[in-house]
């Protein structure tokens, strides 16, 4: 342990940093709806990923309902089915919790947490959301075209992602898909490389890299990820897209089709499904960091202790990020390469388990005889935890190839990657919201939903999710729209069928309480004030709530600490901002 | 000169700690220098840390093009078409293969090394000749263009398609146009900047301060060198074309 009896003072090199040029907005269009300022961009994409999200949430309950009840909505027939699947999937995890992660919560707090004025291109970061806009209308827009959306199922494999009884598969649908994912790919570099060198090259004096937030650190990982894994889901989309539009070969075998020789020969689905995971399964860690991030910021400012192993914790997450590059081919097991290249992609997605096992235990450490306060932010964060280990162990099992074989394509999966990589960071961005909110609007959301809400979401969650499992262990097949009556299937499936059915209707009108109490509190919140959560991180210490445009008023903060002086003995205080200097008890920063 | 160049100021290492902190060494000093304060990469602008991430970013995309032709092309059971023929152009009743392609490469190297003179001239602040030797970049660009057109001409001409072709493999068509065709893109869209970069410093914008049209900030010549440096990319992802495409 360190004394840190020295004067912060003399920590604090001179500026070294060029002041960002804001443009200042001259009108109600620039200042709000064309705005530059990250904090309104932020919202932008929030509300934007938000209101998508709730066509995703729709989908869901629709496919439910032909599970449990099939044939009781007329409308819904194996294609229709396909196609819900197809955009449901989509859309949670790129136009939601991608672009809610990164684009939401990465423009609000990257430059609130690091000391700066606004992102360093606001102009390109501005593009950047409306870029993913057109992105949203696009895919939208595919549901009132001839044929509907595509019902190629979220990962788009060819050959039959662009054949012609694959719904939208020669019509729009397949198109309007990939053109949608290209704009969003092209969108998201602009604010991604905004990201990156606003927490590279942008911080204020005093901002350590190793003095970042958590989330910082979780959200700019997650970032590069996102920079170096796009492209191949960039170059993926526009082969599919010749293969569709003029007539190529890249991923297209030789098929007959329906009697008839198709004009396509001589491609490789199978390169489709590299370039896919090259991307896709990076693209599940870009979800996961930041909320790895997050919840690490939470779980210390509620439970007023430092972070344990703050050091670990940064490494363990740059070391997810840079091997979720190597295990892409574990989502392959079943697809026809090499058999070899089970072993070496088992190995890697095992080794995985290691940093994240760490960043548990940590978690743990944290809340370990920690002044836990039972808040929202906290409940979420907790409910976060547990699920995301329920979801990696059962990651366990698929991958190993043995284990993965038999249960591929059933609904264990589905309930894996729900449990892991949907439920898991949702509770983060709910948590998170509770959290933030405050800062946004300057009001508390109101408690009494959100505990409602909480319970209902963090149960509900588990009783849809869990016998899903037990469905999948008996062998029922993912995306069949109907079951009917298979001998394999005993009649309890069917009873759990209606039952997850049931939970999941409940658990999503809960959402739309949520949503109610983000409108309501708006107005009729309690005043939050600028430190509700008496936390230490930058964003907690603005001159004004909500923060301004240029964030910090004439001068921007100075960093004395790192964002964790919770606690601290000898202070008087239970935190210490990061901006405030002095000699102030005892830190445990330089041991962490 | 370079008005970019900005004065180093942040320390390597903290050196507070009250005298008992010695600077570490090893990777733990490695690590602290690049955690240090404010920046990672010390006195380089955010403009042209963005643009080398930003073609990091562009490597991955060009490489998953190249590696999904090679992919195809290791993986069809048809012959692939021999590119010393099919590039090769009849010259005074000579065929010469591959020599349009040599005199594309060099027209763009040798657009590279303009660049290079040119970022040198706007570190001077001599507009003229930086303004000028942009825009010779720009026409040599363009005139790569327009030999990748001609090119392209031909090829259709002799029946190349995207979904076939008459000597072999349909997947040579394919993978010919699309690769050529995204460098290309990024050649026309890179002698686009480069007039308009040009025309700015030629007007002195940089000298006066003038603000940009769209992004209303103060521009300065260390565009030019950010300019070059997605030019210089430019090339260097066409020398790998070449290499994996014709000389294969």
């Amino acid at each position: 342990m360190v004394d840190a009896s020295h004067d912060g003072n003399d920590l604090i090199t001179p500026a070294a940093v060029e002041d960002v040029e804001l443009y200042h907005p001259h009108s109600w269009w620039t200042r709000y709806v064309f705005s530059q300022d990250a904090k309104v961009i932020a919202i932008q994409y929030a509300c934007t990923a938000i209101a998508i999200g709730l066509v995703a949430l729709v989908l869901s309950w629709l496919m439910r309902i032909q599970l449990a009840f099939p044939g009781v909505l007329p409308f819904i027939d194996a294609d229709r089915y396909y196609q819900f699947i197809t955009m449901h999937g989509m859309i949670m995890v790129i136009y939601l919790l991608t672009a809610l992660f990164l684009g939401g919560f990465g423009n609000y707090l990257i430059p609130l947490m690091v000391g700066a004025r606004d992102m360093v291109f606001p102009y390109a970061n501005m593009l950047s959301y409306w870029l993913y806009l057109l992105a949203v209308v696009v895919l939208v827009a595919s549901f009132f075209t001839p044929g509907g959306p595509t019902g190629a199922g979220w990962t788009l494999y060819p050959p039959q992602a662009i054949l012609a009884n694959t719904p939208g598969g020669q019509q729009w649908g397949i198109i309007l898909m990939l053109v949608s994912l290209i704009i969003f790919v092209i969108g998201f570099t602009m604010g991604g490389l905004n990201y990156v060198v606003t927490v590279l090259q942008g911080r204020t004096r005093g901002m350590t890299l190793m003095r970042l937030p958590l989330t910082v650190w979780g959200i700019f990982t997650a970032t590069v990820m996102a920079l170096l894994a796009f492209p191949a889901l960039f170059v993926a989309c526009v082969m599919m897209l010749f293969d569709r539009l003029a007539g190529t070969s890249f991923f297209m075998p030789a098929i007959v089709e329906m009697g008839e020789q198709l004009k396509h020969g001589g491609g490789s689905p199978i390169m489709f499904q590299h370039l896919f995971w090259f991307f896709g399964h990076p693209e599940v860690y870009i979800v996961a960091l930041p909320a790895f991030g997050i919840v690490s910021d939470l779980i210390s400012t509620h439970a007023r202790k430092n972070i344990f192993g703050y050091r670990m914790m940064v490494w363990a997450i740059v070391i997810i990020g840079a091997l979720s590059f190597v295990v892409w081919a574990h989502h392959m097991y079943v697809s026809g390469m090499n058999p070899y290249f089970g072993f070496f992609f088992a190995t890697t997605t095992l080794i995985i388990a290691v940093p994240t096992a760490i960043k548990v235990y940590n978690w743990a450490l944290t809340l370990w005889r920690g002044n836990i306060h039972l808040t929202l932010p906290m409940l979420f964060s907790l409910a976060f935890i547990v699920t995301f280990v329920n979801g990696g162990l059962t990651g366990l099992f698929l991958g190993n190839v043995v284990v993965d074989v038999p249960l591929s394509d059933t609904m264990f999966v589905v309930a894996h990657f729900h449990m892991v990589m949907g439920v898991a960071p949702i509770l983060v961005i709910f948590g998170a919201i509770y959290h933030w909110y405050p800062k946004v609007t300057g009001r508390m959301l109101n408690e009494a939903m959100g505990q409602l809400h909480f319970w209902i979401t963090f149960l509900g969650a588990y009783l849809i999710f869990f016998p899903m499992h037990y469905v999948g262990l008996v062998g029922v097949p993912r995306r069949y729209y109907e079951i009917g009556e298979t001998s394999f299937v005993p009649a309890s499936v069917h009873d759990l069928n209606v039952f997850i059915t049931v939970v999941a209707l409940i658990v999503g009108a809960a959402q739309m309480m949520f949503l109610f109490n983000l409108v309501w509190s708006l107005r009729h919140g309690r005043e939050a004030g600028g430190n509700p959560w008496r936390a230490t991180t930058l964003e907690w210490q603005t001159p004004q709530t909500p923060p301004v445009h240029g964030n910090w008023g004439k001068e921007l903060p100075i960093v004395y600490r790192w964002a964790y002086d919770y606690s601290v003995p000898g202070a008087a205080e239970d935190f210490i901002p990061q901006n405030q200097p002095g000699t102030l008890g005892v830190t445990r920063e330089a041991v962490a | 000169m370079a008005e970019s160049v900005q004065t180093p100021v942040s320390q390597p290492h903290s050196q507070a700690h009250s005298g008992a902190y010695r600077q570490p060494g090893g990777m733990r000093g490695f690590v602290s220098d690049w955690a240090s304060d404010q920046q990672a990469f010390k006195n380089v602008s955010w403009g042209k840390a963005m643009m080398w991430i930003f073609l990091l970013s562009d490597t991955f995309i060009f490489g998953c093009f190249l590696i999904a032709y090679m992919t195809a092309r290791m993986s069809t059971t048809v012959p692939w078409p021999n590119p010393s023929e099919v590039f090769a152009l009849t010259i005074a009743g000579h065929e010469i293969p591959l020599i349009l392609i040599a005199i594309m490469t060099f027209v763009l190297i040798t657009s590279s090394g303009t660049m290079a003179m040119a970022v040198n001239f706007g570190y001077r602040h001599e507009r003229r000749k930086t303004a000028l030797l942009m825009v010779l970049t720009a026409i040599l660009g363009a005139a790569f263009v327009g030999m990748q057109a001609f090119e392209w001409t031909k090829l259709i001409h002799e029946g190349v398609r995207p979904w076939d072709n008459p000597w072999g493999a349909a997947q040579f068509g394919s993978s010919f146009f699309m690769i050529t065709g995204f460098h290309g893109t990024h050649v026309t869209i890179g002698v686009i900047f480069l007039f308009i970069v040009a025309r700015k410093v030629w007007r002195g914008d940089f000298d006066t301060g003038k603000r940009g049209f769209f992004t209303s900030r103060k521009g300065r010549y260390e565009v030019v060198e950010i300019m070059g440096l997605y030019w210089h990319f430019v090339d260097l992802v066409w020398v790998f074309i070449f290499a994996f495409f014709y000389l294969w």
